[in-house]
Order: structure tokens, then sequence, then C-alpha cells
């Protein structure tokens, strides 16, 4: 497979279209326009904005985030690996009698039960993060819109697909624009 | 029942406060300067993006002066290595004196920042959004300062993955897990770890900015590395909000286990003095209390160079102050609750031990320590000494010197003097042991000038966040700040 036919697969290349995409300047603003846009029928729908903005998930119909259940499974692996790992080098492999104290016993393993519990959900919720929203990534269509990179300054976009059942170039812009947005345009894949 | 809403929804209270102009001066907006969103950002943006050949003169030599002191840090921990630990003061009795000193110091002043970026993010404090990107640098530059001591302690640092339980061919040996000090590895070194996500977490959407920002190659190129193509879209911005919700729900009970196992390496001993129950909730409360401190001073300092006044406010430090008096005051109820447990227990030595603190050898560590910890901080209950900005520099630092002298004063009064007259000792620092202390000053200082000029130290983002609620709350009524 040579390059052009890599683009074509992702979707990538000048002749190629992402989305129509446009711009507020208050978050309440693309709240109210997300939604107006939604209950016209639209689907494939995203915002992107400096800051999270709250009512944005609803109002477009972005899924809730399942990244808790992800990494409650690390959680419990941390704690599983911290007992049987101090069971296994107390009671079994290496059985040294100090103090009389027991070779192996859940209370002591508590401290360090609970810094690997944590240790593991973090690395979870970092790793889960970056992989849950496709990054690290070099490149995206939505930089070819003129203001993306007000996007994490000042400006709230809206992002209605190219893969959008409802999509069509014009009417798709004019929708865009009865809702308020400005600067709309049609940006390339 | 309206009364009962009042109770139940006290935000609603504090909402009609601040619809009325004229109580302004009680709850003034967090962010001031009449900054919109592109202002914020080219305000905390302009400090990165500044030519490094027009940086201040100033800079250079602070940081000269400081990147020296680290390497007399440098030179003291080759001596150190290439010498033995001997060249401390420590020796029998004390086989603990300024190096863990100093260790538990350090890792204390970290834990300011994890309580201001967790424990603050949970109760929903918007105030912390000016100051947790600093305080968080903080956290990760104070424990690495703090790992130092104990490392090097060890009189081999390069035999240091022995403390870890990774199966080795050279040794044959497991840790040994009843012991509190393998606990206070894994601590350590989980807690560090998890800031440095935390931390990496929350700068990814300003890098992004700052990407976006960037003229030339080399800053868009590396803004565009380590922002990870972030681009804000409210499918990012969801994953992210559960992200860090969950690591300030891990960093919070994180950040009291770790001092809590700190103070284990005492408590679990027989010495008197160190052997109490107290100990994990006297010593946390007495982390917070420092670290707020040294935020304080680094604040201070950085808002007064960078000309941050419309950001980190007089309420913001104002909160500090009265977060700085509360846990100022646990400490205090610690040391009088440490006093009455020695009389009321019976127990000969331990009096002895409490006695031995006030009006033995080191009274004057203990009476500094009480002093600057207990007494001083207390000036906090009047508003005009919260709001003063020298007060407040000058206490922030008395803080950190009582809270030395309170490590200084459990180590040493404890160890000199314990069970046997026979064995009693005293301690003398040596000037490695000095100059070591110092240096870890130096590597401090010298990293958070490195931050503060080359990443955003104010988090753009939760700035912009707080500034849209107070928007919204004032409901277009905007009210600007003279």
């Amino acid at each position: 497979m040579n390059l052009e036919q890599f683009k074509d697969k992702l979707g990538i290349g000048e002749d190629k279209v992402y989305a129509a995409m446009g711009a507020f300047s208050k978050p309440d603003d693309l709240v109210d326009a997300g939604r107006k846009i939604r209950e016209m029928g639209y689907t494939k729908l995203d915002a992107m904005s400096p800051f999270p903005v709250h009512g944005i998930d609803e109002a477009i119909g972005v899924p809730f985030s399942k990244l808790g259940w992800l990494v409650i499974w690390f959680s419990a692996m941390g704690t599983a690996t911290a007992v049987l790992l101090i069971w296994y080098i107390g009671a079994i492999d290496y059985r040294l009698v100090i103090g009389g104290k027991p070779f192996f016993d859940f209370s002591y393993t508590i401290p360090v039960a609970f810094e690997l519990t944590v240790l593991f959900s973090a690395f979870a919720t970092f790793i889960g993060l970056w992989a849950l929203n496709g990054l690290p990534r070099l490149y995206h269509p939505s930089g070819n819109y003129s203001q993306a990179h007000r996007a994490s300054d000042d400006l709230f976009l809206l992002v209605i697909e190219a893969n959008d059942p409802k999509f069509d170039a014009q009417g798709t812009v004019e929708h865009l624009r009865s809702v308020g947005a400005a600067d709309v345009e049609v940006v390339a894949g | 029942m309206s009364e009962d809403q009042g109770t139940i929804f006290p935000s609603m209270t504090e909402w009609d406060t601040r619809q009325n102009p004229a109580l302004l001066d009680t709850n003034p907006p967090l962010v001031q300067g009449g900054k919109d969103y592109h202002g914020l950002s080219d305000q905390i943006g302009s400090i990165v993006e500044a030519d490094v050949l027009k940086t201040p003169t100033k800079y250079w030599i602070t940081l000269a002066v400081t990147a020296s002191i680290t390497g007399l840090l440098g030179l003291m921990l080759a001596y150190l290595i290439s010498t033995g630990v001997g060249v401390w003061g420590v020796n029998r009795p004390i086989g603990w004196g300024w190096g863990i000193t100093n260790f538990v110091f350090w890792i204390g002043i970290g834990h300011a920042g994890t309580l201001i970026s967790a424990i603050l993010f949970l109760f929903r404090q918007k105030w912390r959004t000016a100051i947790n990107r600093s305080a968080e640098a903080m956290t990760l530059f104070a424990v690495m300062c703090a790992g130092i001591f104990p490392l090097v302690h060890t009189g081999r640092p390069w035999r240091a993955y022995w403390l870890f339980p990774i199966p080795n061919t050279d040794l044959n040996l497991w840790q040994n897990f009843r012991s509190p000090l393998i606990w206070d590895v894994f601590a350590v070194s989980t807690y560090f770890t998890v800031s440095l996500l935390f931390w990496f977490t929350g700068l990814v959407p300003d890098l992004a900015t700052m990407r976006d920002r960037a003229v030339g190659r080399v800053k868009q190129y590396l803004f565009g590395i380590f922002s990870l193509g972030w681009r804000g879209s409210a499918r990012h911005w969801r994953h992210y909000e559960k992200a860090y919700l969950i690591l300030a729900g891990i960093s919070t009970p994180l950040v009291l286990s770790v001092h809590s196992i700190v103070s284990f390496d005492f408590a679990t001993s027989v010495i008197p003095g160190w052997h109490t129950t107290i100990f994990p909730p006297y010593f946390v409360a007495g982390a917070i209390f420092s670290g707020f401190a040294m935020v304080m001073t680094l604040l201070l300092i950085a808002r007064w160079l960078l000309n941050l006044d419309n950001l980190i406010t007089m309420k913001h430090l104002e909160n500090m102050n009265k977060i700085i008096l509360v846990t100022g005051s646990i400490v205090g109820y610690s040391y009088a609750c440490e006093f009455f447990i020695a009389w009321y227990s019976g127990d000969i030595y331990e009096r002895f031990t409490f006695l031995n603190r006030a009006f033995g050898p080191y009274w004057w560590a203990a009476w500094s320590m009480y002093s600057c910890n207990v007494f001083i901080p207390q000036l906090y209950w009047f508003k005009r000494m919260r709001t003063n900005l020298w007060v407040m520099f000058i206490i922030s630092i008395t803080t950190n010197i009582g809270m030395w002298f309170e490590r200084f004063v459990i180590i040493s009064t404890s160890l000199t003097r314990d069970f046997m007259p026979t064995s009693w000792g005293f301690f003398y620092p040596t000037w490695v042991d000095m100059c070591t202390f110092l240096g870890t000053f130096g590597l401090f200082l010298t990293l958070f000038l490195l931050f503060a000029r080359f990443l955003p130290m104010i988090a753009i983002s939760e700035v912009k966040g707080v500034l849209a609620y107070e928007k919204h709350v004032f409901k277009g009524e905007e009210v600007m700040v003279k």
C-alpha cells in the first residue's frame, strides 16, 4: 500500500471532506446551537472548546465516559498483585523469622496493597485517557479549519462530520449559519 | 421549608450574595482585571513565549545562584558517596540525623500540591485553579529533593534497586514486608509517579494552547509533540474530566497515606516520643501546613515578578492563609495532646522525653518549633494580618523553619536520650550535612524557576472554566473590578 492509498483509507486528503465547522464566541451559545443542530436530525456531531463546556455532552449526544469501568479492574489488579506478592515472598519463597511475627498476615499488607492499588489505577487512568481519545495523534483534519487554532484559545467550534447521513455540504453550512455560527466552512479531510 | 433549603443548598446563599455588587468586597471574583478568554491565554502564554535571550537579567542571576547551590549539592553527594555516610554527623546513638529530618521535611512540603490539586478539586474550591499547576510542580520538585536523602543514606545508592521487589541474582533476597521502611519505598515512589501523571494530564490542554500560539519551528514541534494532538474535542474533554476526577479521587487518600506511612517509620518503633498513635494525623496536618507555607512563599514571589495579581488575587492568598491557620492549629493541638498523653500514660520514659524536649539540651529547637508553628500563625485570626503581603511572606517562611525544627526535634530528642542514660549522646551536624540541605534548596528553586519560565505556570484551561462560571453566575451583569 502506498501513501496515497493509506491516506484514502484514513479519509485524509485535499479532495475529501471531513466536516462542516462553525465558530461561537460563548460557551452557552455553543450548547444552544448544538442542541438545535441535533434536533434537526444530525447525529455525527463534535465540539471543540478551550475548556470543558458543561451541558455540551447532552446537547450533541456525546455518551458518558466509560473510563471508570476500565480503571476499576486495574485497581483490583493492583490490590491483588500486592497481596499475592507479599504472601508469596513472606510465606513461600523467603520465610524469615523476624520478632516472631507471622510469615503472612493481611494486616501488614495494607499499606503496600493500598499504594499499588493507587499506582495501578493511576496508570490505567492515564493510559486509558489517551487510548480512549485516540491520542497521541499527529494529524487531524479539524486542523484544516481556518479558526482551528483558536479552539484552544477563545472560540467554541461546532463540528458536523461528513459521514453524517444527513450531511450535504451546502445545506449543512446553511443549518450551521441558521443557529448563529460564524466563519462556517466546509473542511477538507 | 425555605429555611431548610438555605442549609441544604448553601450555594444558593452564595449565589444571592454574588448578585449584589455591594457585596463584591466580601466575595470578589477570582479572575480580575477584566480579562476575557483570549486575554488569559495571552497573559499566561506570553510569560512562556517571551524570547529566551530577552529574559530579564535578574532571572538569569537568580538562576545562576540557585544552579550554583545545586552544584554544591552535587559536590556534597559525590563526597558522601565516595567517602561514606560517616561524613554526616550520624553516629551512635543518632542513626537518623539530618538526612531523615530533611526527607520528612521535603516530603511534607509536597503534600500541599496534592491537597490543592486533588482535595480542593473534590470540594469544588474554584480558587484552586490559579494555583494548582505551580503547587503540583512544587510537589514533584519537593519529592525529588526528599528522595535524595534516604537514597544516599543507604550508603550505596547504586544498589537502590534492592529496595524494590524485583528478582535479583546478585542478592538472592526478598524484602521484609513487615517493616514500615519498605512501605515507605512504595508510598514515596507511588506518590511521585501519580503526582507526575496527574500534573502532566492537567498540562496537556495548556500545551495544546501553547502549540496553537507557537511561533517558530522548535516551539511548534516541542509543544506539538507534548500536547499529544489534543484538540479540545467534546469527546476528549469528557474522558479528560472523568480521568481528572479519578486521579483526584485516588490522590486524596494517597496524599493522606504517604505522610501516614512516613510517620509509621517512627510510630511502629518502641522509642519514647515516637511510639504514639497520634502520629499519622499529626504528620499529615503538619505536612499540609508546611506545604501551604512553601506554596505561599513561591507564589508571592512569582506573583510579584510576573505581575499575576489579577489571577492570584488577595482572595486566593487569604484562603491559603486560612488553611495555614487551621492546619497550624491542628499541629498545635497535636503538640498539646502529646504532652497530655505523655503525662497521662504514667510511663516514666514518655514523661521524661517530653520534658526533655521542652527543657532539655534541645530546648531552643523545641521552642522555635512551638513559636513558629503554633503561636505565630494565630495572627491569621485577624483579617488585616491575613491580607497583608509582608505578614504572609514572613509567616510563610517562619512556618517552614518551624516545621523543619519539628522533624529535627522529634528525631534528635528521642534518639539522643532514650531508655539508658549510659547510651545518651548529642547530635552535631557536620558542614556536609548543612551544605547538602542547602543544596536541596538550590535544586528545588532551580527546577521551579525553569518551570515558571518554560511552562504555563497557571492552568489556562481551568482558569477559563472559572471565568465562564463567574460570567454565568453574574448573568450578564458583568461586574468589572477596578
